[in-house]
């Protein structure tokens, strides 16, 4: 279960959700709307006002950097910085087949790979730290039908088996639909619930 | 000590000064840009090292602990205040300050101490032919380390933002996110410490030797004195980068591991 209490972000109104274990929230409104914040605030990466629970544990009742291994934040653009993929996953990694890799992908040179194997790339090395909760900034921005949809399939399949939560940030209304039961809306730093209503 | 050395008088300084005057044209002459730099660095070393050469003549002649104390103070000053000249971006307020200050303070001071009353055991310690000069030479070493390896720190931290918030969101603690860049920037402050001992004597002869060599001194034992001056300055360097580096690694990173850019102050150019 998360849980937000009174989570206060510039510019936006107070917020207070509870995510049920095996959801998966959608997350939409125009750019600049602040979605990319209300992430990094639950994942602890900026400074803000109130409380977020995984599991009735606050936030600051442990390390950062153990709440982020448990709530993880999946960033719009991936960043590497060692010259060759596997030199990034710190423990095994299952599912590489599922997003189209074998297990050869751990050879592969950083500075080859094109932004949507990055982009699949970084969701396998996110779920290696097997997180409870996955904040998923754009998840297939860059990638074409096929892998998006490969992508929607396992961490819909992860949500399920480790009973974990994810909030799916996305711009398509339509994607959306197909990952989540439920969607909220950021409008002029209001958050609300749009669908179903 | 033998002083049976030759004593330079104003026409052989004059001598070498038109030396750089004839610089100084050709450098007008070829459009480069650099004759007014050079002519007031010229002037400043004429005027700054005149003016030292009296207070010295004072000091050493006096010996008053004082004295002694106030000149440190303002050596130690200067070159906090030279280190924050070079970063182009620094701490707020009066953290960036005080954290080159501290680590000068705790290398260079205290090594000088250590050295002048265990190694030369000058009587008194504080005998300024001895304090002054070695203080001076362990500064300036350590003032060039800090500086390099801060601003080396803090830069590449600022280019390689989104990197290290990667590695945080990853789960990684804040030392850890960060460990390359700090690796990087002691290896920028320990360079040129590093390249000095490794060329000394064979590529270049250090300063501090060629002058007790000119000045009469016998070759060994002037090479000695070097050779203590070089462990001097190489631990001097590395302790106070590697408290430069500490000190700064944790004002970057609040209590829950976030960067706080927010923390620094872009110095105008």
């Amino acid at each position: 279960m998360l849980r937000l209490e009174d989570l206060q972000i510039p510019d936006m109104e107070t917020i207070n959700l509870t995510i049920a274990p095996g959801e998966c929230v959608g997350l939409s409104g125009e750019s600049g709307s602040g979605k990319t914040r209300l992430l990094r605030a639950i994942a602890d990466m900026d400074e803000h006002g109130g409380q977020a629970y995984e599991e009735g544990v606050a936030q600051d009742r442990i390390k950062a950097h153990e709440w982020r291994r448990r709530v993880a934040l999946l960033p719009a653009e991936s960043q590497w910085w060692f010259d060759t993929v596997g030199e990034h996953f710190n423990a095994h990694t299952e599912h590489i087949d599922a997003l189209g890799f074998d297990a050869a992908v751990m050879n592969w040179q950083i500075s080859r790979c094109s932004s949507g194997e990055k982009q699949r790339l970084a969701i396998l090395r996110m779920l290696a730290n097997c997180p409870r909760v996955l904040l998923l900034d754009e998840p297939t921005a860059n990638l074409d039908a096929n892998n998006t949809a490969r992508v929607e399939t396992m961490i819909r399949s992860y949500v399920a088996e480790h009973n974990a939560i994810a909030i799916w940030v996305a711009h398509d209304v339509e994607q959306i639909k197909r990952v989540s039961k439920l969607r909220f809306q950021l409008n002029d730093g209001r958050f609300v619930k749009v669908w179903p209503v | 000590m033998n002083t049976e050395f030759i004593v330079l008088t104003a026409p052989d300084l004059v001598l070498a000064s038109l030396l750089v005057l004839a610089l100084i044209g050709l450098g007008a002459r070829l459009r480069l840009g650099l004759s007014l730099t050079l002519t007031i660095a010229a002037l400043r070393t004429t005027v700054q090292l005149l003016l030292v050469g009296l207070i010295l003549e004072a000091v050493f002649t006096e010996a008053k602990l004082p004295w002694i104390l106030l000149i440190v103070l303002v050596m130690m000053i200067v070159a906090s205040w030279e280190i924050l000249a070079r970063q182009k971006r620094k701490l707020k307020g009066w953290w960036g300050f005080g954290v080159s200050t501290f680590s000068l303070f705790v290398s260079s001071f205290f090594i000088t101490l250590l050295a002048l009353s265990f190694v030369i055991e000058a009587e008194p310690w504080y005998t300024p032919q001895y304090a002054i000069p070695l203080l001076g030479m362990l500064l300036g070493n350590t003032m060039n380390g800090i500086a390099l390896g801060m601003d080396r720190l803090v830069q590449t931290a600022w280019q390689q933002r989104a990197v290290i918030e990667q590695r945080l969101m990853l789960g990684q603690q804040d030392r850890e996110a960060i460990r390359d860049i700090a690796r990087d920037s002691m290896r920028a402050g320990m360079i040129p410490t590093i390249n000095a001992m490794a060329a000394a004597g064979v590529v270049s002869l250090p300063g501090m030797m060629t002058g007790q060599i000119l000045a009469g001194s016998p070759p060994v034992e002037a090479v000695k004195y070097q050779i203590l001056i070089m462990f001097l300055v190489a631990s001097g360097t590395g302790f106070a980068v590697i408290i430069v580096l500490q000190l700064i690694t944790r004002r970057m990173f609040d209590s829950r591991e976030r960067l706080r850019f927010d923390r620094l102050l872009r110095t105008p150019r």
